[in-house]
This record gives structure tokens, sequence and C-alpha cells, in this order.
């Protein structure tokens, strides 16, 4: 595939992980996707941000290779792993047997051991997912996305249904995880603020097509009053249509 | 939403919820067997003093009395042997049949095709009203009795089993795309287990009905078995007989349904521990 920048994006010439080209998906009538173009550097942490009904989550469906129908560019080199916005566990395995679900590798089991070591859940390892927290269930699922050492890391909004003290530490969880594994992360989510906490760009979409992108260069950890954050924030929620909070 | 699928079966099946509630509730359980002791007493009463004639229906004593009598004859014995061993076999057949269909319905669109239009219509008939049908056929020995056994017990496996394959999350099977699974680890890891609690639903049903089939069967026609020695105690207006056939009928019917549930408490261990909470 083709390395391409399309559009206004410039961008070093680090491998891509993923290009997307001239990507379209329809649900009847409806375009979801237009000729959207799109490349992740490997190692890059995207956040995909966009109204509900923009398409964000037909975009990863699309990357995650959960969809047949959509047309056009799109190639992924190296591996992928998707934590979803419920974490989808298997009920009727266990932690330990979820994170190794479909893992064909020889030492599986300690790779498991280590995946749930990382996220803090090694005493839930031998627990029903029903009986899991949703923090702890959303802890397995990154688990089960970290062990296959994927090279592009799919979130799609894995935190909007934690609590607000939870989503802080589970944040806190994928940007450690981010800096030592080092998988390129593209989130989808529909929080500003999530987006600029964590992504070194954020993307809008918009009828079908990236409508806005801003690189975020603040150093991490970052806080939320953090100036550049600020300025930032308006703009993306104005690029999203949205007037900002309160006046300035 | 995928909470939901998965939770919806599990509420409107009460019993793992409902053992765990009367489990708390120890202190009160010897009143719950006031009123049948009252009603016992009250029959032997009516019958010791003639109210209730014996050709009617036998004092439970006599009853006591002739269960044993039965056993110590060997007739009992022999009975349920012949009878468990017709459900057994016929059981077996329409447990194989009724899964088997499900599974070749449920895992593909062309077998769906294929065998559920069949399945849904000969549901609709009556099969106990195949009794004659069947002896034309079959005549009057053990055939007629095993294959309606398995006739009845089919369609509730074939109907749980393919309503459980069909309900199971698509959002798992999402997952296991995106983990790599391939079909045949769909199925074992994904589809299977998660037919499974409808399926023992399907289960406890298919065995009730089991041994009404056998009933049925035995009434018609039988020369040895529960059915058969109920029939010849007719004959003679032996009502203890008859009463003794019934318990036994009805005790292994509920020692079969205890079985499904010690089957379902080991397999659904997943689920148990979530409703226990």
């Amino acid at each position: 595939m083709a390395t391409r920048v399309p559009g206004a994006l410039t961008r070093t010439a680090a491998p891509a992980v993923a290009a997307v080209e001239a990507l379209t998906r329809g649900f009847g009538e409806r375009t979801v996707l237009d000729r959207l173009d799109l490349e992740i550097t490997r190692g890059e942490f995207i956040a995909l941000l966009g109204r509900s009904g923009s398409g964000k989550s037909t975009l990863l469906r699309a990357l995650a290779g959960l969809d047949d129908e959509a047309e056009g560019g799109l190639s992924v080199t190296g591996s992928v792993a998707v934590a979803f916005q419920e974490p989808r566990l298997v009920p009727w395995k266990r932690v330990h047997a979820n994170v190794t679900l479909g893992l064909a590798v020889p030492d599986a089991k300690e790779k498991a051991d280590a995946a749930l070591a990382e996220v803090g859940l090694t005493e839930r390892a031998g627990a029903w997912p029903l009986t899991l927290s949703g923090g702890e269930a959303q802890r397995a699922s990154l688990a089960r996305a970290l062990v296959r050492d994927p090279d592009l890391l799919l979130l799609d909004e894995p935190f909007s249904a934690l609590d607000a003290l939870t989503r802080i530490t589970i944040h806190q969880l994928v940007l450690d995880l981010w800096s030592v594994h080092r998988p390129a992360v593209l989130l989808v989510t529909h929080d500003v603020d999530e987006a600029l906490l964590l992504a070194d760009r954020v993307l809008v979409l918009d009828q079908g097509r990236i409508a806005h992108e801003s690189a975020v260069p603040a150093p991490r950890p970052r806080h939320r009053d953090h100036p550049d954050l600020t300025s930032l924030r308006r703009t993306l929620l104005a690029a999203l249509g949205v007037s900002p909070e309160g006046t300035t | 939403m995928s909470v939901l699928e998965l939770d919806t079966p599990v509420r409107t099946e009460p019993q793992p919820g409902a053992r765990i509630r009367r489990r708390r509730l120890p202190g009160r359980a010897w009143q719950r067997w006031i009123s049948p002791l009252v009603l016992l007493l009250a029959w032997q009463i009516a019958s010791t003093t003639g109210l209730l004639p014996t050709r009617l229906l036998a004092a439970p004593s006599t009853i006591a009395a002739t269960a044993v009598d039965l056993v110590q004859a060997g007739t009992l014995p022999t009975a349920i042997a012949v009878s468990l061993q017709r459900v057994l076999i016929g059981f077996t057949a329409g447990a194989v049949a009724g899964v088997g269909l499900a599974l070749v319905a449920g895992l593909s669109r062309r077998g769906e095709n294929a065998v559920d239009p069949i399945m849904q219509m000969l549901r609709a008939l009556p099969f106990f009203g195949l009794i004659p049908l069947f002896i034309l056929w079959f005549g009057i020995g053990e055939a007629p009795k095993v294959l309606l056994v398995a006739l009845a017990v089919s369609f509730p496996l074939y109907l749980n089993t393919f309503a459980g394959i069909r309900g199971v999350d698509g959002k798992l099977a999402e997952v296991a795309r995106t983990v790599g699974l391939g079909r045949a680890q769909l199925i074992r890891h994904i589809v299977l287990p998660g037919a499974l609690p409808q399926t023992l639903v399907g289960l406890r049903q298919s065995l009730g009905v089991a041994w009404l089939a056998l009933i049925v069967a035995e009434q018609v026609n039988a020369n040895a078995g529960l059915g058969y020695m109920i029939n010849d105690a007719r004959e003679f207006l032996r009502t203890d007989v008859i009463v003794v056939g019934l318990l036994v009928y009805s005790a292994l019917g509920l020692l079969t349904d205890a079985l499904v549930r010690l089957l379902e408490r080991r397999a659904l261990t997943w689920r148990r521990e979530f409703l226990a909470r």
C-alpha cells in the first residue's frame, strides 16, 4: 500500500502501521464514511473525536477487520487488538482464559499472567467475568488486547461506561501500558478532555471524513488546566460544533 | 445490550435464585409439612372408617404395605428396570437427534432452511395422537414405546438448543474474530457454551415429557414395566398397586430432574456465582 499522505496532513517518514485510503462505507442510503483518508504511524497515540453517528466506530470496526462491506483502501501491517466499549468478556471463561482466548503462542499462560499483572488483576485471574466490577472488567479487556503485543491497539470508547474515579486510574493505566509497549493507539471517544489528556494527535470526524486535525504537543503527564490544552480544547469543541463551556 | 441478552434467560428461569432464597429461611421449614401430614391423616381415617372405599382408593397404610410387598416379591424392581430402560434408550435417541438437528440448523443458514421447517411442522403434531400409527408401523413391542419417548424428547431439546445457538451474543462472536478464532474454535469456545444454558432448560423439559410419553405408551399396550403393573392392577381393582406405580413414576421424575439440576449447577458455575452475590 502506498504511503501517500493525503490532504493537508504532514507526517514524518516513520513507517505506517495502518493506512486508510478513500474508505467509504454506507448503511442503506446513508454514507457514514466518505472517501476517508488516514494514516497511523507506528507508536503514535491518536484520539478520534466525533459526534455520535459521525462514523468513529465504523472506522474502528473497519480497522479491526470486523467490516466486510467497507470499500476503498485499507491496509494494516502487523497485529491488531481491540478493546470495546463494553468489556465483552466471555462470561463462561474465567478471566485468565479470557485473556488467552485465541492466543496461539507456546507461552500463552505466562504471557497472560504478565498481562494481568500489568493491569493489576493478578488476584482476579481465576474469577468469573460476571463477578468483576466495571473497572476490573475493563482492565481484563485491556489485558486481553495487550497480551497479543499489538502493533495497533484499537480502543472503542473503553472508558465511557466507567465511573469518573475509575476512569482516571484507567486513563493512567492505558498511558503506562502505551509507554511501555508502544503500540499505535486509535482511541475512539467523544470526550475532548480525554483526547487531550492522552493523545499525540486528535482527529475530528465529521460527515464521514476527517474534518479537523490537531497535534497535542504538551508533554505528559498532562494536566487538564495546561494553557495549551485550554486553547486546543476550544478549537476542538468548535470543530465539533459545540460552543465552549462557559464564557472566556 | 450484551449483558441484557445474557441476563434475560437467567432471570426467566427461577431455580438457582429460588434455591438460594429457600436456604436462607431454615427455621420455619417444618411448617410446610403440616398440611400434607394432616391430609394424609384424614385420608387414613376416611379409609379406616370405610368412608373411602378401597375399590376407589386404598388407605395409605395399605399402600405402604403393598409397596414393601412389591419390592420384596421383585415385581416393582423388575417393572422399574423395564420402564427405566425404555426411557433411557428413548431419551438417548431423542436427545442425539434433537441436539444434532439443532446444531445443523443453528450453525448454518442452509442447515436451518433444510431442518427447521420440517421440525416446526412436526412440532405441531400431537405426538400422542401418533400412537395408533406407531402401533401399525412398529407393532406392540418395545419399538413404539421407545420411539414415542424419543420423539417427545427431541422437540424440546431441538427448540431450546436452536434458540440457544441463535441467541449467542453477536458481540462475543466479534471478539472471537478480533482475537483470531477460526470457525471451529468459535463454535467450541463461544457458540456451544453460550447455547448451553438454554439447552439445559430443554433438557429438563424433555426429561419431564419423556416420563409422560412413557406413561402414555405403557398404558396403551405393555406386557412389562410400570405401566403394565398399573394396568394389571386395574383389572383386579388393586388401587393400592396403582398408587404405588404412580408414586414411583413421580419419584423417578423428580430424581431425573434433580440430576439435571446437579448438572446445571456444575456446568453453569459462571452464572451461579453471579446470581449468588
